[in-house]
């Protein structure tokens, strides 16, 4: 069954600076910045003006990213849900 | 009001006012060397009576201004001076838009700027004044002003805040440099120095930041320096901010270019001497 599907703001509406393994973010919809560690990254920028459900994310960050876990596709959703709880992904 | 004085302090100008006379004339003296504001003042502090009758009996000075904290304590008449520099710190904390503002004492050696923030009590006054003293130039020691256009840190080399047993390190600079004792007061003793000559004459004068310290004065604890990493600095430095969220965009973009180009490091430290001696060789390596 298909999850829900998530999109995120394109990349122009959020400033990314690398500080070490972690990434800052400044939300500029929100004024709110924000400080992530991987893959909230690499899934922001799957869904960056491209809708997709947790297994799209899965299949676009494959080539560049390992999600270390047994359910993977359970994994990513709970991701997701934190992505969306913090306001940087939202329901398409 | 009554009694008034114009002080310019860095970029940052000041109108402060007052009911009584003291305040001014212990600002006045304090401040003697300072310039004149060019134009209006950016920001005003009124030390007013808390009710009329304040001002004669038992006078208690509440402070006011363009920015206001409304359950602040109003202190007795005998800590107006202590007042003044409440109310403009009142102000830079809660108007202050065009400079990014850190919580830290700031000292500059060769156009190079060493940024010394932390916690309360950290000992980052105490050693931005002693630096002050011993061949750095001081630019301040409570707010670093970060540009965000250009990313210097400019001096606002405030009267220092001398606070209980770091007053007896001071004991020897110029008489007509200290402020009177003011006892019991919300952080204990406190007593005002006047910073050196050269950082006021140097005050318009901003330097690039080349280090980044945090200080941690415990008589218990081996001397240790530890680096700190970009994201945790930028982190600590947010909290040490009060205008970050106020900047927003600009100022996400200055404090990111600053931790990521400037070095950091922890430092924990028993004397004066001790940081003075860490400090030196962190410098020597990294700036």
């Amino acid at each position: 069954m298909a999850g829900p599907t998530f999109v995120a703001e394109a990349p122009e509406a959020l400033s990314q600076i690398p500080l070490e393994s972690l990434t800052a973010l400044y939300h500029a919809a929100s004024g709110t910045t924000h400080l992530l560690a991987p893959p909230a990254p690499q899934i922001l920028a799957a869904l960056a003006g491209r809708p997709g459900t947790a297994e799209d994310v899965l299949a676009r960050i494959a080539e560049s990213f390992d999600l270390e876990a047994e359910d993977a596709a359970a994994a990513m959703s709970a991701r997701l849900a934190e992505l969306e709880a913090a306001g940087l992904v939202r329901r398409a | 009001m009554r009694h008034r004085l114009d002080l310019k302090i860095g970029p940052v100008s000041f109108r402060i006012g007052s009911a009584w006379p003291q305040p001014i004339a212990q600002l006045a003296a304090l401040y003697a060397p300072y310039p004149k504001p060019d134009g209006i003042a950016d920001f005003t502090v009124r030390l007013e009576p808390e009710k009329p009758w304040r001002r004669l009996i038992r006078p208690s000075v509440a402070i006011h201004g363009d920015y206001t904290l409304p359950d602040a304590a109003p202190l007795p008449l005998a800590q107006g001076l202590l007042a003044a520099e409440m109310g403009m710190n009142l102000q830079m904390a809660l108007g202050q838009k065009r400079f990014l503002l850190l919580h830290a004492g700031t000292v500059e050696r060769g156009g190079r700027a060493l940024l010394l923030t932390g916690h309360s009590g950290a000992g980052k006054s105490t050693l931005a004044a002693m630096l002050g003293e011993a061949g750095w130039r001081f630019l301040g020691d409570e707010f670093a002003l970060l540009d965000p256009a250009t990313g210097l840190i400019h001096p606002f080399p405030r009267a220092i805040s001398l606070k209980n047993q770091s007053l007896a390190l001071f004991d020897n600079a110029a008489p007509d440099r200290l402020g009177p004792v003011l006892k019991g007061t919300p952080k204990g003793t406190i007593r005002h120095l006047r910073p050196p000559a050269d950082a006021i004459a140097r005050m318009a004068e901003p330097a690039r930041p080349a280090l980044i310290l945090f200080p941690r004065f415990n008589r218990d604890f081996e001397p240790e320096t530890r680096p700190v990493g970009a994201a945790e600095t930028f982190v600590r430095l947010t909290q040490a901010s009060t205008n970050y969220v106020a900047l927003g965009r600009p100022g996400f973009d200055a404090l990111t270019r600053l931790v990521t180009a400037t070095p950091s490091f922890a430092i924990d430290y028993r004397s004066g001497a001790e940081a003075a001696a860490l400090i030196d060789t962190l410098w020597s390596k990294t700036a």
